[in-house]
């Protein structure tokens, strides 16, 4: 049995291994560079690494797959995070004149962290999680990524577990990567319906009508909100959870010191939570028929919002530059890799259950089978370095994160060949789609043969085409 | 509050003239902001009978063919050239700073919601055409289909009047206010905007357009500083809202570290006490309080050196060594002072910039607590702080009209025991030194109140005569420039 203990002392030794033979830098290019539509995507990125002893770099930039390589093998970062795409090479930044040198484009981001929930769990506190909290993270998947999808046309989402205590969101649309700060900030206030610090009480207040997008996340909330805050944190148990509960009831609604002064009354006799619960839900109801206040008559659902809608942390989301921890990279405090998560088994995924780097290590040193032994040997004779690589992580755990990676970036790559066709309207049979229309930039052209081949070609004007980006 | 202000006496030249009225008009767009909720009727007549009284224009017409010379009065056509003279010369004025940008832009933009709403539906129309906003409408078949998402998603929707009004379908990003705010039904990333709402895409271009020429602006600004006759009006033009500047330190090395306890609970705004009180519980604070409150403490006097020991002393009490304070949290301090980094010398945050951007969340302790507090919360700290009922019921019906500033202007009073404040709040540091001046503070902090700003009539905000005596060098300008577009687009 191989053990997952990780212990950070020997972070430094393991890094080394993990960049040079499990890394996967041929996906990371690939994800990055967005099949080379604009110039520089790749290169104008800025990267920045935290090193041994807090020592932080920023505005490293590559201009190869291999430079990046090379890079992170010599300096071995404990932690990556990713910045924005550059007008100039970020490595180049204080060359420029000062005031060109800006931030144009970056993927939209979310930073969903379990601390910013710590007045609403009752098992665990500030850094800590268990699965029970784990809930939390799940339910802000589902409603944001919905609203990302339906609301706001989005499609490439990668989710991904932060390595210790919350999930991040990479928007990867290219008009999301285009979104100005002023759209990025009204995105998250969209998506943003828990206000307010540390002196607010409540936090979520509803008013009519309600928002369909209210509408559909309560939905998801609804579906949780029993077993999870009910069951498993006790919402109505001790004195304590009652009082909290009881204090997000407006004060100014009708019968409302008698509504809670009965509720308590049945509490006394109720001991069941969800019993208690039900009855709550059953004066909300009455209230929304006797009062007519407006908005009073919703606290039952926004009892339910405080305690379990996602809690955005909006400036993470606002800025262009805003670094974010990337992908793959370490955890130092719990040695777990940040992988993707698969949305279709959002529910199964359990953040114990994530590969800490000394477990992969210590799987890549495992014997192979016999089977693997024979593939290697046959391999390892014809193949580069590159192959060799890639099949290490392979028979480790971290390759399933791999591949849905691998998974997320085909299906990139097919919208994006999807799109320069549209555009090019090279294969479109209608007559009145745009025309061919030869781009200005050749590298443009060169890049949209590269999408498609040949056998495709059913214009009668292609050669010219052909001949004329060739150029 | 909202009497306009009067003219300057000294103008010597028109562009002069008109760029002093505009600053009176934007001025008054303010105040009035304040005092009326911004989409009532008295709200409208108020800025209205503003207008006329200042010379400008505020008809839809320029109709100058009919308009004899011989005329007495200034013809509508005159009026138009003075106001577009003053708004561009404005513009030069106020792109200097994040500051002064962000109310240049929030009262620009009050001015033409108001202008645009004054004008008849055809010229509505005209203006979406005659600016390339064309958009598609919604089909009967769509609105029908999507017709209760519609009615949940607007104020301004009914069932009955969905068949009837128009549903332009717009691409989200050209209607961030109505998203942000989900005044609108969002279906695979556009807006479905009905007719009455179209201000709101009016809107959301021309903030676009002019935060972008204000960076431009803001870019030719060194040619322009290095013209003499220039530079002091419009530094004279941007001091006249800001007041004063409090990144300058008049007070610097006055203010000792055992003085901020006392201070905090004499002469500190509600915002600063609680945040003060806050890290001495919990030795920390996070990013948004730290800059609110370290540029405050600057602001009143605090020198680097003291900010480090302050900040240090506090921490270290709680979960954060010394060693990863000085890695962790020692360059954003030095950072506020302008000594790391782009190196631009932070200015302490104004109370429009605390109350409208930045929101505290989970955690947070900075904010205003007129806007952030839960009223309820609110009341117990007044009670606390041993105000009388009367006077917590006004503070409280302030807060309930969103008159935060007024709210707390009122605190001010009632716990200076004084009538009346005598001068517009728009800056904690600004209560800070009214507090001193008060408290014949002068003592114990030395201010060199600016002869001229005393006087009720002629307070910091809005002296028309203030001596200029800040120069900014071009060399931080261009400085500023660097961090220019991230923040400035923010906004
Ligand atoms: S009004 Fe201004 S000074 Fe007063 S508490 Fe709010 S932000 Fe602070
Ligand atoms: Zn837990």
């Amino acid at each position: 049995m191989l053990t997952s203990d990780y212990d950070p002392a020997c972070l430094p030794d393991l890094l080394p291994l993990y960049y040079r033979r499990l890394f996967p830098y041929s996906q990371y290019f690939r994800w990055l560079s967005y099949g080379g539509a604009s110039k520089n995507y790749f290169q104008n990125r800025e990267f920045s690494f935290t090193l041994k002893d807090d020592i932080y770099v920023r505005y490293q930039s590559f201009s190869t797959q291999s430079e990046l390589e090379k890079e992170m093998q010599k300096m071995n970062p404990y932690k990556i995070d990713i910045g924005a795409v550059y007008s100039h090479r970020p490595s180049q930044h204080n060359t420029v004149k000062s005031g060109t040198f800006q931030a144009l484009e970056k993927e939209l981001v979310f930073d969903i962290d379990m601390t910013d929930y710590d007045d609403v769990r009752s098992c665990c506190s500030a850094a800590d999680i268990c699965s029970k909290c784990w809930t939390l993270m799940t339910i802000a998947i589902r409603i944001l990524d919905r609203a990302l999808r339906d609301d706001f046309g989005f499609q490439h989402l990668l989710w991904v577990y932060s390595g210790r205590r919350g999930v991040h969101c990479w928007v990867c649309d290219e008009a999301a990567r285009k979104l100005s700060v002023a759209a990025r900030s009204a995105v998250a206030e969209y998506l943003s319906l828990v206000k307010g610090g540390e002196e607010t009480v409540k936090k979520v207040v509803l008013s009519d009508p309600i928002h369909p997008f209210i509408s559909q996340s309560l939905i998801v909330v609804e579906h949780y909100f029993p077993q999870y805050a009910v069951v498993e944190q006790d919402l109505l148990s001790s004195k304590a959870s009652v009082d909290k509960v009881l204090s997000l009831v407006p004060d100014d609604i009708l019968h409302y010191k008698i509504s809670v002064k009965e509720l308590l009354n049945i509490y006394q006799t109720e001991k069941n939570p969800m019993k208690r619960w039900e009855q709550l839900c059953r004066y909300a109801v009455q209230q929304k028929r006797t009062s007519s206040k407006k908005g009073a008559q919703y606290f039952d659902k926004e009892i339910m919002l405080q305690y379990c809608y996602p809690r955005l942390d909006v400036n993470v989301s606002k800025g262009v530059n805003h670094l974010l921890k990337s992908p793959f990279s370490v955890h130092p405090k719990t040695g777990r890799i940040s992988v993707p998560i698969d949305l279709k088994n959002l529910d199964k995924f359990d953040p114990f259950e994530v590969p800490t780097i000394s477990l992969i290590c210590e799987e890549l040193d495992k014997p192979l089978t016999a089977e693997e032994e024979d593939v290697k040997d046959k391999e390892s004779e014809t193949e580069s370095g590159e192959r060799r690589k890639i099949r290490d992580y392979k028979h480790t755990s971290l390759a399933k994160y791999v591949k849905l990676f691998d998974h997320f970036l085909d299906a990139m790559a097919r919208s994006r060949k999807g799109e320069m066709l549209k555009k090019s309207g090279l294969f479109s049979l209608d007559k009145h789609d745009p025309p061919i229309h030869i781009d200005d930039d050749p590298a443009k052209c060169v890049n949209l043969l590269s999408h498609v081949s040949l056998s495709h070609y059913r214009h009668k004007d292609d050669a010219v085409f052909i001949r004329f980006s060739l150029d | 509050m909202a009497s306009a202000r009067r003219g300057s006496e000294q103008c010597d030249g028109e562009e002069r003239g008109q760029a002093r009225r505009g600053v009176n008009m934007l001025k008054m767009v303010e105040n009035l902001g304040v005092s009326y909720v911004k989409t009532t009727e008295q709200y409208r007549k108020k800025l209205h009978s503003e207008f006329s009284g200042l010379g400008f224009p505020h008809k839809e017409e320029a109709d100058d063919s009919n308009s004899s010379k011989n005329q007495a009065g200034p013809t509508e056509y005159e009026k138009r050239r003075k106001d577009h003279i003053s708004h561009f010369i404005l513009r030069l004025a106020y792109c200097q700073t994040e500051d002064l940008r962000r109310w240049f832009i929030q009262q620009e933009m009050d001015l033409f919601r108001y202008r645009f709403s004054e004008l008849p539906s055809k010229y509505k129309t005209d203006f979406l055409h005659k600016n390339n906003l064309k958009y598609d409408t919604m089909s009967v078949e769509e609105k029908n289909h999507l017709k209760d998402q519609l009615i949940n998603s607007s104020y301004s929707v009914s069932g009955s009047t969905v068949a009837e009004q128009d549903f332009y379908k717009v691409p989200f990003q050209d209607a961030l206010d109505l998203v942000r705010t989900r005044k609108v039904y969002l279906k695979a990333g556009y807006a479905y905007i009905p007719h009455q709402d179209i201000v709101a895409i009016v809107l959301n271009d021309f903030r676009t357009r002019l935060s972008k020429a204000l960076a431009l602006t803001a870019r030719s600004l060194p040619a322009v500083q290095s013209d003499e006759r220039l530079q002091p009006l419009l530094n004279h033009l941007s001091h006249a809202y800001v007041g004063q500047d409090y990144s300058i330190q008049k007070n610097i090395g006055k203010v000792s570290l055992e003085q901020i306890d006392p201070l905090s609970a004499k002469s500190f705004p509600l915002c600063m006490r609680q945040l003060h009180k806050a890290l001495r519980e919990n030795h920390h604070l996070r990013h948004g309080g730290r800059m609110q409150y370290g540029l405050f403490l600057k602001g009143i006097g605090l020198t680097l050196d003291q900010a480090m020991q302050f900040w240090r002393s506090e921490f270290v009490k709680g979960k954060v060594d010394a060693d990863k304070f000085d890695k962790a949290y020692a360059y954003s301090i030095r950072h506020m002072f302008g000594k790391e980094g782009k190196r631009t010398d932070y200015t302490p945050y104004s109370c429009m910039k605390v109350i409208l951007s930045n929101p505290p969340s989970q955690g947070d302790f900075h904010g205003c607590p007129f806007r952030h507090s839960d009223p309820e919360l609110l009341k117990q700290k007044l009670q606390s702080y041993k105000l009388s009922p009367g006077g917590i019921m006004q503070i409280l019906d302030l807060v309930k009209g969103m008159h935060y500033q007024l709210a707390c202007q009122k605190y001010f009073e009632l716990t200076h025991n004084i009538d009346d404040a005598g001068f517009s709040l728009n800056h904690p540091n600004q209560y800070f030194m009214e507090s001193q001046k008060l408290l014949g503070g002068g003592k114990e902090v030395k201010k060199e109140v600016e002869v001229s700003q005393r006087g009720p009539e002629n307070t910091p905000s809005n002296g028309p005569d203030v001596p200029s005596t800040r120069q900014k060098s071009s060399t931080q300008a261009v400085d500023d420039m660097g961090d220019l577009d991230s923040y400035f687009i923010d906004e």
